[in-house]
């Protein structure tokens, strides 16, 4: 085993043994040897990936590709454990500890103390069990080289972030959070199941590199589904990404990720902005060469994306609870990722993931902050004036929001301007559509972003701001949020040139040169990051997101009242926002009762009734009835049964002289 | 009509007769009597078939042995006479009915018509000599010697079962019996008790037959 | 000469007597195993006619095996018999009907 090896082992397992530690052990480590044990190994973990990020993505190394273990060899296919190391690991790897460390970090000040549980009870340990494993899944899926670790990984981000959505197991609302997440994720994961399915039918392998080199034996192969062929990567692809619109909650399998707010902080900054959500993107960058062969494929991608992108920035105008704002701030942007991957800008949707994962975490971690302050009042419209009061929470969030929508010379500027400049720029179908919808989000984004900004902490004092006691968090909480906010306003400009030259993924993403339109505008339109800030000043996105500040502004600093006349002139619009789209009334109609209608049929009409009534029950009575009816016949009287037996003889007779 | 048939039709006659007597007369010791006869006399057509041992067999097992156990059986049960033919005359239409139609069934398959005379030809008549015990013994006890040894068993089993099956254990009150063992074993200790007591003296009895006489 | 038939024959009615003696009788186990008796008879007298009308004596051979176990069978019925009758001190058929479903 080479060094290299044994440090990705480590990397890997690190979390995990943080876990074991922290969660078997956890009433006799206590709560400080609980976190201690538990930021020691990520922090482990994040000084690795540092290493290995400095070694793949700097230095430049050759892609590392190599087994761990070989679970078991079936029918020829490999069941293996394995790492498949290049830039694009290297860095998700490196934002995926670094986003948890600080998380973990922050966890120490959020949990301190819990209104649901008695102090004994261990849920301060088990909260940092979870959060380590939720590391763990997060690593091995990033880190696989092959299709069953990656569903490995897949599956245990979404079975911890299921534990944790429902950590306060005793709030009914969310256990309801956590099931429906859970069951949406179940959604995806059978399209992601089948997608793989195929891949293993047609390939005969789990293996990626092997995947990849048999792409062109492959692709012309067409499965006929029996209402007429179709291309087998198309099929592929578009089931694997079904997998992706459930784990990166694109329309409509989205509906989880709003509802899963009613985890603790730390976990939504972590799982539902930094790094679960954001698997789905990462998986079909890493499948890039497959994608790039399908057209209906990046066509279905981009729309879906584009889709997300703005009817979910608009959801999150209406909203009230400060985390919910920022839990469809990020299905928006989400939206985008997956848009730029639609293009084939997967360089511009994995930079997306990389800055979104910094100032979104951030941002969450700021409103945990605010949330803290506010003694675990959520509701933005109770809030206000806060900015004298948290000043650290102020600047960060205020670095956070700017990122967000795109301030020039943020991270989320450089990031969001190239994938619009993409979309733009690409000839994909359904591109002129999908650019008009990510720069009309644009303006969406800041507005809402802005418009919880200013409530916050710049409307007026609310009533429970002036009774009580608001004071600043605690270094625990608002030491994460400095070391947030230095990334989430510095990562774009190292990364701008080399995501747009296609150096930075140069080894992990493939695209086709016909579809490269990174390469085209880093060609025709990139004359250097800073450059890249001036002209950005006089393009339209930014003036949108500039006119969405400034209407955020007017709204609900300058003329309070006006947001009500809003509401009262379209009433509609505003409850179909406030009911989102009406997905959940959808899905609790046909799908929730639909199902309950169907499992009812089954269970009283084909179960009931069919199966136990006629079957089961029915073959009994009839034996019953028969042989109630039938034993009449044996009436016990010897002379009876020799008469039979006479009558017999003689029929026998009369067939014998026939 | 020959001797020889003569001799046949009385004797199926009177067997049938019999058995006809044996199924409708109401005491059941009658009714074996009336089987003894029939057997009897069917041993004489088998006499006619030249099996003469079979023959005598049948008289000396049957007769001898096998009804003289249902005699004994019968006599030995407590039969209510008065209710053993109830029901007869209800059924005895039906059944005859059904008896004939069997029968008449069973001549056409085995009457004259494919066991004639004509059909069959004579068959082969023996001398005075000829020992008909010789000739079933030979076989019986060479060629199915095995067969034998198993009916001897089987009729070993029928004895032993049907003692199985009677034998009950009688309580001490249900009979008396005889310990000898205990008998010679008896010692004159066990039996008489020498008891000491106070002689007694005899009153006297004229004394007292005056003072009876007095009182009267 | 006596044919084959008249045995034949008087084989089928002896046998059909004792079965309409079984079915008739309504009241006596006994006489329904005299009529068993009675059955074997003439089911015997085929074999000792057909024996004879072939001359082989291997029928003989076999009626001889046939009143062996006739008679075991006898003494076990008898022996069942007096059991019933020790049991419910009746043997009347009419009442034995403990195998009525």
């Amino acid at each position: 085993m080479s060094t290299l090896h044994t440090i990705l082992t480590v990397l890997l397992v690190a979390p995990l043994i943080g876990s074991i530690i922290a969660g078997l052990f956890g009433r006799q480590i206590g709560r400080k040897g609980a976190h201690s044990v538990t930021i020691a190994a990520v922090a482990l973990s994040t000084v690795l990936a540092a290493w290995v990020f400095a070694l793949f993505v700097i230095q430049g190394h050759e892609p590392y590709n190599a087994s761990l273990y070989t679970w078991m060899i079936s029918d020829g296919i490999k069941f293996e454990i394995g790492y498949l190391i290049d830039s694009l690991s290297a860095t998700m790897m490196l934002v995926v500890t670094f986003v948890s460390l600080m998380v973990h970090i922050y966890t120490i000040g959020y949990m301190d103390h819990d209104a649901d549980y008695p102090p004994e009870n261990p849920y301060y340990q088990r909260f940092f069990s979870y959060i380590s494993l939720f590391t763990f899944s997060m690593l091995s899926l990033v880190m696989a080289n092959n299709f069953l670790q990656l569903f490995f990984g897949w599956e245990a981000v979404g079975l911890v972030s299921y534990l944790l959505i429902g950590f306060y197991m005793k709030r009914e609302s969310a256990i309801q959070a956590n099931l429906k997440a859970f069951l949406v994720n179940r959604v995806g994961d059978f399209g992601f199941v089948l997608g793989i399915a195929i891949v293993v039918m047609y390939f005969g392998t789990l293996d990626y590199q092997t995947f990849f080199n048999g792409l062109d034996a492959h692709k012309d192969d067409v499965i006929d589904f029996g209402w007429g062929p179709v291309s087998m990567i198309t099929a592929a692809t578009l089931l694997l990404f079904v997998g992706a619109m459930g784990k990166s909650a694109q329309m409509p399998l989205h509906v989880w990720l709003p509802e899963s707010m009613e985890g603790p902080t730390p976990i939504s900054a972590l799982i539902h902005a930094a790094t679960m959500v954001t698997a789905g993107i990462f998986m079909v960058a890493r499948l890039s060469p497959a994608y790039e062969l399908s057209e209906v494929a990046l066509s279905v991608v981009l729309l879906v994306g584009a889709i997300t992108a703005f009817m979910m920035g608009l959801l999150g105008i209406v909203q009230n609870d400060i985390k919910r704002v920022v839990a469809y701030s990020t299905l928006s942007q989400l939206g985008y990722m997956t848009a730029a991957l639609g293009v084939s800008a997967y360089a511009a949707g994995m930079f997306h993931v990389i800055t979104h994962a910094f100032f979104k975490a951030l941002l969450f971690l700021a409103a945990g902050s605010v949330i803290i302050a506010m003694h675990h009042d959520q509701d933005i419209r109770n809030m206000g004036g806060l900015k004298k009061y948290m000043p650290i929470t102020y600047w960060t969030m205020l670095i956070g929001s700017l990122a967000l929508i795109g301030f020039p010379g943020f991270s989320g500027f450089f990031s969001k301007d190239s994938i619009i400049m993409a979309t733009e720029a690409s000839e994909q179908f359904g591109a002129g559509f999908a650019h008009l919808l990510l720069v009309a989000g644009v303006f969406v984004t800041a507005f809402y972003t802005f418009r919880m900004f200013f409530l916050v902490f710049h409307a007026p004092e609310s009533e429970y701001v002036r009774t009580h006691d608001i004071h600043e968090s605690p270094k625990v909480v608002t030491v994460p949020l400095i070391l947030l906010s230095i990334p989430a306003v510095l990562v774009g400009w190292p990364m701008i040139g080399p995501i747009l030259s296609g150096s930075y993924f140069a080894d992990s993403i493939f695209v086709l040169p016909e579809h490269d339109v990174l390469r085209e505008i880093y060609e025709h339109h990139f004359h250097g990051a800073l450059n890249m800030v001036i002209h950005g000043l006089f393009t339209l996105p930014v003036w949108l997101s500039f006119a969405g500040v400034a209407l955020a502004w007017y709204m609900y600093i300058k003329n309070p009242a006006l947001p009500a006349r809003v509401q009262q002139a379209c009433p509609v619009c505003y409850r179909i926002l406030e009911n989102g789209y009406g997905f959940d009334r959808f899905n609790e109609i046909v799908f929730v009762n639909g199902s309950r209608k169907l499992g009812e049929f089954f269970w009283k009409v084909i179960d009931q009734t069919i199966i136990d009534g006629w079957m089961v029950n029915g073959t009994a009575n009839l034996v019953a009835v028969a042989a109630r009816n039938w034993r009449q016949l044996q009436t016990g009287y010897l002379y009876h049964y020799a008469f039979v037996m006479i009558f017999g003889t003689l029929i026998l007779l009369l067939w014998a002289l026939w | 009509m020959s001797f020889e048939q003569l001799v046949f039709y009385a004797f199926a006659g009177i067997s049938s007769l019999a058995a006809l007597m044996m199924i409708t007369v109401r005491n059941p010791v009658k009714a074996a009597l009336w089987l003894v006869l029939t057997f009897i006399s069917a041993a004489g057509v088998w006499l006619l078939a030249e099996s003469e041992f079979l023959g005598l067999v049948l008289i000396l097992v049957y007769v001898g042995a096998v009804m003289v156990l249902f005699l004994f059986v019968v006599m030995m049960l407590d039969i209510n006479l008065a209710e053993m033919k109830e029901g007869f005359a209800q059924y005895a239409p039906v059944g005859a009915l059904v008896a004939l139609v069997v029968f008449g069934l069973i001549y056409l398959v085995v009457g004259p018509e494919h066991f004639g005379l004509d059909k069959t030809g004579l068959p082969v008549t023996h001398g005075p000599d000829y020992s008909n015990t010789k000739e079933i013994a030979v076989p019986l006890y060479t060629q199915h010697a095995y067969a034998f040894v198993l009916a001897a068993v089987l009729l070993l089993v029928g004895i032993v079962a049907a003692i199985a099956l009677t034998l009950r254990r009688r309580g001490p009150r249900d009979a008396l019996y005889q310990d000898i063992d205990a008998q010679v074993r008896v010692r004159a200790e066990d039996r008489l008790t020498m008891v000491k007591m106070a002689p007694e003296v005899e009153p006297d009895v004229s004394s007292k037959n005056e003072e009876e006489e007095g009182a009267k | 000469m006596i044919a084959l038939s008249d045995y034949l024959l008087f084989g089928a009615v002896l046998f059909m007597i004792s079965l309409a003696g079984i079915f008739l009788n309504r009241k006596n186990l006994i006489i329904i195993l005299m009529c068993i008796e009675l059955l074997l008879l003439a089911v015997n007298t085929n074999l000792v006619a057909f024996s004879h009308y072939l001359n082989d004596v291997q029928g003989e051979i076999f009626v001889f095996f046939i009143l062996t176990v006739a008679a075991a069978e006898a003494a076990i019925g008898l022996a069942i018999l007096v059991l019933v009758f020790r049991h419910r001190k009746h043997i009347t058929v009419d009442d034995l009907d403990q195998l009525k479903g």
